[in-house]
């Protein structure tokens, strides 16, 4: 069973490691986590979020928010960079996720095919 | 839902939009049951609406006229033979707990509590959780603030620290429960 003691050595790992990591570099992930969100599956998708980005040592804040009104087209996710320019990803799924911190966070291209603007999300 | 960590995940969301800064969940066996409760001191609920807390067009967003959380949980738990009640003061704060037989084939099994934990305290890490595990004289107590303490200096969102906070909780899970909620084996 672990112990408490342990966080001991994990804490200096972790203010080493701390000098390794990227930047944020301004984006911030907020994941529709009501009860919408979760039916249809939104925590793996924060959690796959929050695995890509310590895959590749990305410091980006990932917080929760409630509904929307768009229940239909969660999981949602939106992606907010520096500027507060709002990217709101639909029907998410853990593959769409890595694209999008592939493309999104890492290159700074929006994937628009996963977007609320996309062609499937007619209203 | 499909599990118990997901309904827990949900509830949760509502003590933080309540603004509640303390949430305790305890998920207790006593005699055949399992008692699921979670405690915070947000800002709680008026008489009037806890008065028709369950039903699902009952809600004080503005966003949806619908508030389907704990309506859902009261479906699941009353389908596997169980009740769930709902305590609540205005500006003191929320209880709200749930009996499940343990061996009825229709209880939801627990499900990933260490995931819902782990998204939580990223989700907002200014807030002081507790998770405690009972089944007779085993316990296990797991509290955030106890972990802020402990790795001073280190954010608990760190990677490394929630790494840590996820096994640690899966362990007390099995050590705990493992045998007794019967989807959960050593």
């Amino acid at each position: 069973m672990k112990s408490l003691a342990e966080l001991d050595a994990i804490r200096k790992s972790a203010l080493e490691n701390m000098k390794v990591r990227k930047d944020n570099q301004g984006f911030k992930i907020v994941i529709g986590m009501a009860t919408c969100g979760i039916a249809a599956g939104a925590r793996p998708i924060m959690n796959a979020f929050v695995e890509e980005l310590n895959k590749r040592s990305i410091n980006v804040p990932v917080t929760m928010t409630g509904c929307v009104g768009v229940c239909r087209l969660e999981p949602m996710a939106d992606v907010i960079d520096e500027n507060g320019n709002k990217t709101t990803y639909i029907m998410l799924t853990p593959e769409k996720v890595e694209k999008i911190v592939q493309n999104h966070i890492v290159n700074g291209q929006i994937v628009s095919e996963y977007t609320i603007n996309s062609t499937q999300a007619v209203f | 839902m499909k599990d118990l960590s997901l309904h827990i995940l949900d509830i949760v969301q509502n003590s933080i939009k309540a603004k509640a800064l303390n949430i305790n969940i305890e998920l207790e066996i006593l005699e055949d049951n399992l008692v699921l409760t979670i405690n915070d001191d947000g800002c709680g609920i008026s008489e009037e609406i806890l008065k028709n807390i369950f039903d699902p067009f009952i809600t004080t967003r503005t966003t949806r006229k619908v508030g389907l959380g704990l309506s859902l949980l009261k479906t699941n738990v009353e389908f596997a033979g169980g009740k769930v009640q709902i305590e609540s003061i205005k500006h003191k704060g929320t209880k709200v707990t749930a009996w499940m037989p343990v061996n009825n084939i229709d209880r939801k099994p627990l499900g990933n509590l260490a995931e819902t934990i782990k998204l939580l305290i990223l989700s907002d890490n200014s807030m002081n959780m507790t998770l405690k595990l009972i089944n007779g004289k085993k316990t296990m107590q797991f509290d955030t603030t106890e972990i802020k303490k402990q790795i001073d200096g280190v954010d608990i969102n760190n990677n490394e620290v929630i790494n840590w906070i996820y096994e640690y909780i899966n362990e007390g899970i099995i050590e705990i429960f493992g045998g007794v909620l019967n989807e959960i084996t050593c």
